[in-house]
């Protein structure tokens, strides 16, 4: 992948000067490229995808399936590497880390919340919330502590010790956001979280990001394919065959440009 | 992760399934629990032949005709080279005591008394039998020399041959027939015990010219010596070989020890042991290859659970001593089970069985040792397969 692509955003830095002083870039993706071999054929799911999220940012990444979009929110989590560009999460280049910092990065910056939940059917709501601290090395006690009060901030302070069978689907992601919450990453990377639930819990789901995002100031990446989802975020990029289609952000000129809906 | 952490979520894991943990420990269970008995029989057929032949005085030498074989506890070649009765004048002169040696003749033969009619082992001994084995006599009295010098035809019963055959009366004085022969009881010995089930005092005795004319025999089956004292063992041991070899350069005999029985019954029993343990321990090998086989449809079937501790900050190590530790967890228990069937029920053998089992104090501490260990070379193989699971393909596992 040595052509440019037409690139409809800046090159990053470009936008700095609309920004305020105090704000860093949570992720930085330049020009990155991800590609899969299966045997002689090479897919290439990114050909040179370049943007920047702020801290406190809220962003929806937006694209059809087969976009790339998926394999854009696996770099984002810093769950795989870029085969070739510079992607920088928390600062960090995702090309020079081992596999073990790879996973201390994700446990320090990302915040994940599935489509599926992904909660451990047996354990509590308490235990699963904590999960991350476990890998953190935090002490049983201040685990469960911490996670409390994690499941309190999404209203769950009465299911502690629920199990996620008896909990409702709207409930269970409402832990996965607790969970996601715990470890007080700097980044929540979201995928389809309301792709599973009805649209009342849906609805109560979305609030839930954004009142963290606008209170904690956790920038929060949306993963979606429904511009329903994404048009709540204050910023959209468009992602489609591999590259940034559309990037709202260029077009509004500064990143923390509100009500862009 | 934590050592105890780790232990903490492996223990929830295998609770999840409780049966299924049952089930796949199974192996391990019935290994260890085989390995416990085998290695208690062993040692109690040990303790138990020890300290029968230490019973018989640890200063006492067998001279038997041809080459002890220190394979099978027998000598080969009798038929051979024989000893006479008088070949015991020798060994006395060696010794420097006559009553010190007796000779002996072992065969058996169809013994009745009144209605009751048994084969039983019948000794051809002379006079010096309950001072050379310290055998004491508890009824009446052993035949004298002069009884057997003059082929007289009478016996001396083993305590339990009398309970056979008189049951709750004195046999001294009675009449027995031994071969169709007509003897009479003038003594009964003093009980001795069973080694294995098989009691000493099954037996009749009667004088060896008496023995050697019944069964048309002219040898006799070996001499016991005793010696004067334990330190004189060895030295008098060759002497007495020595004096054979030197009266009958052609032929082989040899003068075996209390040490040298020992240790042959050692080595034997060891060996025995160590094939039945082995053979126990396959048990082990494939208990160990099941709970290798459980773990790795675990780690398929959690695929998601890994992909998502790994997207959480799991690094591969972590993952990989979860489940480690979920092996070595399931094994151990499995070994604490086992150790516990093991023990207990070689107890129960040795209580309830006529074999002899003790519980060798090392024993439950090896099993476990072990049980662990197959826990962690069987589940390294799965541990690092799910340690080396990519997250993302992980999490979309369904």
């Amino acid at each position: 992948m040595d052509e440019q692509p037409v690139d409809e955003q800046p090159a990053p830095g470009v936008p700095a000067p609309a920004r305020p002083a105090s704000r860093r870039a949570a992720i930085e993706a330049v020009d990155v490229t991800r590609s899969y071999s299966f045997g002689d054929t090479t897919v290439q799911a990114l050909r040179g995808v370049s943007f920047t999220v702020d801290d406190g940012e809220y962003t929806a990444i937006v694209g059809p399936s087969g976009s790339g979009k998926s394999t854009l929110m696996h770099l984002l989590g810093c769950l795989d590497r870029p085969t070739s560009g510079t992607l920088r999460v928390g600062g960090r280049d995702l090309r020079e880390l081992s596999d073990a910092e790879l996973a201390e990065l994700r446990n320090r910056e990302i915040g994940f919340v599935f489509q599926a939940f992904q909660l451990l059917p047996r354990s509590t709501a308490v235990d699963n919330v904590a999960l991350p601290l476990l890998y953190r090395g935090v002490k049983g006690a201040e685990r469960r502590e911490r996670a409390a009060q994690s499941l309190r901030a999404v209203g769950l302070g009465h299911r502690l010790t629920h199990r996620p069978t008896q909990m409702s689907g709207g409930e269970q992601q409402r832990v996965a956001i607790a969970r996601a919450l715990v470890g007080e990453p700097r980044i929540l990377l979201a995928d389809e979280p309301t792709g599973n639930l009805d649209s009342r819990n849906g609805a109560e789901v979305m609030r839930i990001l954004e009142q963290l995002n606008a209170e904690r100031g956790v920038a929060v990446v949306l993963v979606t394919h429904d511009d329903e989802v994404a048009g709540r975020a204050r910023r959209q990029v468009r992602v489609r065959d591999g590259l940034v289609e559309r990037d709202t952000a260029a077009e509004h000129g500064t990143a923390a440009g509100g009500g862009a809906a | 992760m934590k050592g105890l952490e780790a232990f903490r979520v492996a223990l929830d894991a295998l609770r999840g399934n409780r049966l299924r943990s049952l089930l796949t420990t199974l192996g391990i269970v019935i290994g260890i629990a085989a390995v416990i008995v085998v290695v208690s029989i062993g040692a109690g057929a040990r303790q138990q032949i020890e300290s029968q032949v230490e019973g018989l005085g640890s200063n006492l030498i067998l001279v038997v005709p041809g080459q002890f074989d220190t394979q099978n506890l027998s000598s080969n070649a009798a038929a051979v080279s024989t000893l006479q009765r008088d070949d015991g004048d020798l060994l006395a002169d060696v010794v420097g005591d006559p009553d010190a040696v007796t000779a002996r003749l072992t065969s058996g033969a169809q013994v009745r008394a009144g209605a009751v009619e048994q084969f039983v082992t019948v000794q051809g001994s002379d006079q010096n039998l309950p001072e050379v084995f310290t055998r004491p006599v508890a009824e009446g009295q052993f035949f004298t020399g002069t009884d057997v010098e003059a082929r007289r035809r009478v016996a001396v019963l083993g305590s339990r041959t009398a309970e056979t055959f008189f049951p709750g009366a004195d046999p001294v004085g009675r009449q027995i027939t031994v071969a169709g022969t007509r003897f009479q009881v003038v003594g009964v010995l003093a009980e001795q015990g069973e080694s294995f089930g098989v009691s000493q005092d099954n037996e009749v005795h009667v004088p060896i010219t008496v023995a050697q004319r019944l069964f048309g025999l002219q040898r006799v089956d070996a001499f016991a010596v005793k010696s004067p004292s334990a330190a004189q063992v060895p030295e008098l041991s060759r002497r007495l070989w020595r004096v054979l070899k030197a009266e009958y350069p052609d032929q082989t005999f040899s003068a075996v020890t209390q040490t040298q029985i020992l240790g042959v019954i050692g080595d034997i029993l060891g060996l025995l042991t160590a094939v039945l343990a082995a053979i126990a321990g396959i048990s082990l090998l494939v208990g160990g290859v099941g709970v290798s086989n459980i773990m790795l449809v675990s780690v398929r079937e959690r695929t998601r659970e890994i992909g998502l501790r790994k997207a959480l900050g799991a690094r591969q190590r972590d993952v990989l001593v979860q489940f480690l530790v979920e092996a070595v967890l399931l094994t151990s228990v499995g070994g604490v089970i086992g150790i516990a069937l093991g023990v207990s029920g070689s107890l129960l053998i040795d209580g309830l069985s006529p074999l002899p089992a003790s519980v060798e104090w090392w024993s439950p501490v090896v099993a476990f040792v072990v049980s662990a260990a197959v826990g962690v070379f069987f589940g390294v193989f799965p541990a690092r397969r799910a340690g080396r699971l990519d997250p993302v393909v992980a999490l979309r596992a369904d």
